[in-house]
């Protein structure tokens, strides 16, 4: 790497030991994501208590409207990005075993994917479509 | 660690973090481990509300059930749980943005921003739970 620091060896960087180079997207991601969330969870809380007391009829009328299902979509959105990156940092911190370290990453971009798809299809169909599914 | 630094012959061991059997604890720790902690009870509230929007998708015969899940005893202390950590991990991150910029670094700083998030969150969600109770919203 043409930028690598002149004060690296070249033994220590056969080995491998050190910065990658290539940890700054997740730095900014997890801060940049942690910025847009402080708005997006303050919404959230006033949302849960706003929609806790209603019926079903009553929260799909709530989150059919524009604002509330346009800002549940960033909030599931933005939270499930930072999620993964943050996690991705304590999985990193604690497992050591490669195979077990593989897999508990995989886990956790499969669980954020999935949780983000199935949260962002239904607010999307409970808006569009408006209803129980038939 | 051994797995880290047993792989290559005559590799020395690698400088490890303090960690908590050598740390003397304080309250900057406490802030830096319950960061970590309420990240990852918030992980599972994502998942309940990833659940909570399906079940409306799905209708009242998911809805109800999901409803009755989260009024219960259970439900109620995962959610007042899930109320603090919102509000702790928020100012922890806070906290956080502060360092990035680079400020906030010296001891007294720390420590009564590490104290003064615990307050904010522990204040904020007994406000936040006194407006459900007020409103309805937990009965």
């Amino acid at each position: 790497m043409s930028n690598d620091s002149q004060f690296r060896t070249a033994l220590g960087r056969a080995r491998g030991l050190g910065s990658a180079h290539h940890g700054v997207s997740a730095f900014i991601v997890e801060r940049s994501t942690s910025v847009a969330l402080v708005p997006l969870c303050l919404w959230a809380v006033y949302a849960a208590i706003k929609v806790a007391p209603l019926g079903y009829e009553s929260a799909v009328l709530m989150l059919r409207q524009p604002v509330n299902a346009i800002m549940s979509l960033l909030l599931v959105g933005v939270s499930f990005l930072h999620m993964r990156v943050g996690l991705r940092v304590v999985i990193e911190d604690y497992v050591h075993t490669p195979a077990a370290k593989i897999l508990a990453l995989l886990a956790n971009s499969t669980l954020c994917w999935l949780g983000w798809a199935i949260a962002t299809f239904s607010i999307l169909w409970v808006a569009f479509v408006g209803g129980p599914v038939h | 660690m051994a797995e880290a630094t047993s792989t290559g012959k005559g590799v020395r061991s690698r400088p490890t973090s303090p960690h908590l059997q050598v740390w003397r604890w304080h309250v900057t720790m406490a802030a830096s481990i319950l960061t970590r902690a309420t990240g990852i009870a918030l992980y599972g509230g994502a998942v309940i509300a990833a659940v909570w929007f399906a079940a409306l998708m799905v209708g009242p015969d998911a809805y109800g059930p999901v409803m009755i899940l989260l009024g219960s005893w259970l439900g109620k202390v995962v959610m007042f749980g899930l109320t603090f950590s919102v509000f702790y991990h928020l100012a922890a991150g806070l906290r956080h943005l502060v360092w990035d910029a680079g400020s906030g670094f010296n001891p007294h700083t720390a420590n009564m921003t590490a104290v003064g998030a615990m307050a904010f969150a522990l204040v904020a969600t007994i406000v936040v739970w006194a407006l459900a109770i007020q409103t309805g919203a937990v009965r």
